[in-house]
């Protein structure tokens, strides 16, 4: 019989990997030639990048900054490469940046959509980096710098100066302090960027957003006596009587006594990215909250407001948006009083946040779905409340979860924003384009507007697509 | 077992009622779970619920609050009966103490915060009052250095020491356990029953379901095994244990103490 046992007297240092093992030799071997199907399908790949290279190169590397028309510019392509060689005249991009970017939105005020642009950040950071100071004032710092330099090149009156770095320097100074306070901040500046895009009397959106006021106080007056429930409808019925009746009179009336305002301009003088950044981001904004209201409704008990959930999600779902896009341009007006000027802008922003919002219901649904009973049960048994449980509890891990697939929505609705297209509106995508192309200068161009609206789109998608990576591993707690 | 002797100077079983149910019946749809339940819980009372599974001893105790809804009969926590009545649920619920089988957690957040959440938000103790209550429970349950990480950086029986923690924090006046050692490993459910028999010491009401016979020996006043949705015996342990009454009784016993 064999000796099986055995004692180690010795224990053995660790020795170098042999070469192969190791470094790059391992690495190639394994990622690039890891067998000879592996190895042709590397060369195959080297040879595909060096057909697209050798094909588009030329026209990146010959591209035209300065020339008045297109023909100009392949006449310097054809002067500086050669006969037959391509170039991209990006001299196009040179001149007519500005309808890219603002439409035909009044050049003299380019400075009030620049300063809406630039504050928008300042709104985003409060709850973008929950009471995070340093990212906070590195925000402003960066956005007091933007509106600096971009001030300075559009021209602004000394007034837009005072008013844009006086609110950034402020806000800074807060969020040195207490900067959860700047979410006050977030909470007004949709009435102030009303007013800066569309200009007109200032107390426009300031009686507007009163209506809040109204309709918060009311809550807050009755939220102890009568319930949730019950306070909050009183409120959004009395903000509804303000918004209706007392709205127009009260703005006229401190018009006529104090008028303060901006050249108003009109919504089919939007255009560009500033038409599609507009759109996207109000719809974005506003279709996150009504989505959750709408997951929670379909998982609600009541039975109507479950039907009424579902009905509306598949309805929006089931047709596509251009529909609504026409219903919200031609259809709406029919069911209007006559002679109502309802904005087109503000009649898309509120088809597209509808559509976005339905689609957001069903990703928060199967962030809802995605969490195991017993969260419910403890929040129950603890004696929370449903609303202080799904505030609490539930929903900041299902959407959590859902993070991933909010944003692929919110991106996909970014882009949809060029659809309004159809309905007249002068998307960056076709209606800026069609129209520098409708001139005869640069008539025949075709890849170099494409490229540059694309690659804006890139940046803003790109960025927010990290921003929800940033997210993901910021709320990442489950250390599974 | 725990290792010291068990002190009963202060587990006292007074006059006065905790819970007292009385012909209740449940239906899961068509099943009929639980079949005319009655019982009287006195506050000081430490009850140990057992029985094959299926017997519906989970969902009784889960419907003392309310987190299943009973048909017929009545249950009165405290004095407030169990009804639709959301307020009444509540008001219940903040008295009841429950520890669950897979201790439920919110995963989001810290264990600190696990157990301050519903004192601040429910009994609205101010955020500083409530996290020394919580740090008070936390030494209490023997893991107060945790108290900054998250859920999913504990050991299984560390998270039901916390559970305990966060139930212990709304100063309930009964606590429900719910198979709290079924998910854990052998060497954790020795912490967890420690905890449990300190609590019992302090004169906690207590309804426990649970297969920890030597538990049941050491600290129940009270065993009830239930079969088929139905008490079948109860007693007091030292009698249930040596000398049960009920033929189905002695099968079970002789199942879960055979080997």
């Amino acid at each position: 019989m064999a000796d099986t046992s055995f004692v180690r007297d010795q224990m053995l240092p660790p020795q170098a990997p042999p070469v192969s093992e190791a470094g790059v030799v391992k690495w190639l071997r394994e990622n690039l030639f890891s067998g000879w199907f592996n190895t042709f399908l590397t060369l195959l790949g080297v040879l595909v990048i060096y057909w697209l290279l050798a094909a588009s190169l030329p026209w990146w590397l010959n591209s035209v900054w300065t020339a008045e028309s297109l023909s100009q510019c392949r006449d310097i392509v054809a002067a500086t490469a050669g006969e037959g060689a391509t170039g991209a005249c990006w001299a196009m991009i040179r001149e007519r940046w500005h309808q890219f970017i603002f439409g035909f939105y009044p050049p003299d005020a380019y400075w009030r959509p620049v300063t809406a642009f630039g504050l928008l950040f300042a709104a985003m950071a409060p709850v973008l980096f929950a009471g995070n100071r340093r990212s906070l004032t590195a925000i402003l710092g960066a956005v007091g710098l933007f509106l600096l330099v971009t001030l300075g090149l559009t021209g602004a009156p000394v007034a837009a100066w005072v008013l844009g770095l006086g609110l950034v320097a402020g806000l800074a100074a807060v969020a040195q302090v207490q900067p959860a306070k700047l979410l006050w901040f977030t909470a007004v500046f949709p009435a102030l960027c009303f007013w800066l895009l569309w200009g007109g009397s200032v107390w426009t959106p300031v009686v507007a957003m009163l209506g809040f006021v109204v309709m918060g106080g009311v809550y807050l007056a009755l939220v102890g006596r009568s319930g949730p429930t019950t306070a909050a409808l009183a409120g959004v019925f009395l903000a509804l009587l303000w918004w209706l009746f007392v709205d127009v009179p009260v703005t006229r009336t401190v018009d006529g006594v104090l008028p303060l305002g901006l050249a108003p301009v009109a919504s089919d003088q939007f255009g560009g990215f500033l038409l599609a950044i507009t759109i996207g981001v109000t719809a974005i904004t506003f279709s996150l909250p009504i989505g959750i209201l709408l997951a929670l409704g379909r998982q609600s008990d009541m039975l109507i407001v479950k039907t009424l959930c579902v009905g509306f999600i598949e309805f929006i779902r089931g047709v596509p948006l251009i529909t609504l896009l026409f219903t919200a341009s031609l259809l709406l007006q029919y069911f209007l009083p006559p002679n109502t000027n309802f904005d087109i802008i503000l009649r898309v922003i509120i088809l597209v946040t509808l559509f976005a919002a339905a689609y957001l219901a069903e990703v928060i649904r199967g962030g809802l779905a995605a969490l195991p009973r017993g969260q419910y049960e403890a929040a129950d048994a603890l004696g929370l409340d449903y609303w202080r449980a799904q505030r609490l509890i539930i929903l900041p891990q299902a959407l959590k979860i859902s993070i991933p697939a909010i944003v692929s929505t919110f991106i996909g609705l970014f882009k949809d924003t060029t659809l309004v297209a159809f309905v007249g509106l002068m998307d960056p995508l076709k209606g800026v384009t069609q129209i520098v192309r409708a001139d005869i200068n640069w008539k025949g161009i075709y890849w170099e507007p494409y490229i540059f609206v694309g690659a804006i789109f890139f940046v803003i998608c790109f960025g927010m697509s990290r921003y929800s990576m940033y997210l993901e591993r910021k709320l990442k707690t489950d250390h599974r | 077992m725990s290792e010291h002797a068990i002190d009963r100077s202060k587990m006292k079983v007074s006059d006065e009622v905790a819970i007292q149910i009385s012909g209740m019946n449940k239906w899961y749809g068509t099943f009929h779970v639980l079949r005319d339940i009655n019982m009287t819980v006195q506050r000081g009372e430490r009850i140990v619920i057992c029985g094959p599974s299926g017997s519906g001893k989970s969902t009784l105790i889960r419907c003392i609050n309310r987190l299943e809804e009973h048909q017929q009969g009545q249950i009165v926590v405290d004095g407030t009966e169990l009804t639709n009545d959301l307020k009444n649920i509540d008001k219940v619920r903040s008295e009841v103490g429950m520890v669950f089988q897979h201790f439920n957690l919110f995963p989001h957040l810290t264990i600190l915060e696990n157990c301050t959440l519903a004192p601040i938000w429910v009994r609205k103790v101010p955020k500083k009052e409530a996290e020394e209550t919580a740090m008070h429970f936390l030494r209490k349950v023997k893991i107060p250095e945790q108290a900054n990480k998250y859920p999913g950086q504990l050991s299984g029986g560390q998270q039901q020491r916390v559970a305990i923690a966060r139930s212990l924090c709304m100063k309930p006046r009964i606590m429900l356990f719910d198979e709290p050692t079924s998910a854990l490993d052998p060497e954790m459910i020795k912490e967890v029953l420690d905890t449990m028999i300190e609590l019992a010491e302090e004169g906690m009401t207590m309804l426990c379901v649970t297969h920890e016979m030597g538990f049941a020996q050491a600290v129940a006043n009270r065993v009830i095994f239930m079969d088929q949705g139905q008490i079948v015996e109860q007693n007091a342990p030292k009698e249930f244990f040596n000398n049960p009454q009920s033929e189905r009784t002695k099968l079970f016993l002789s199942q879960i103490l055979g080997h």
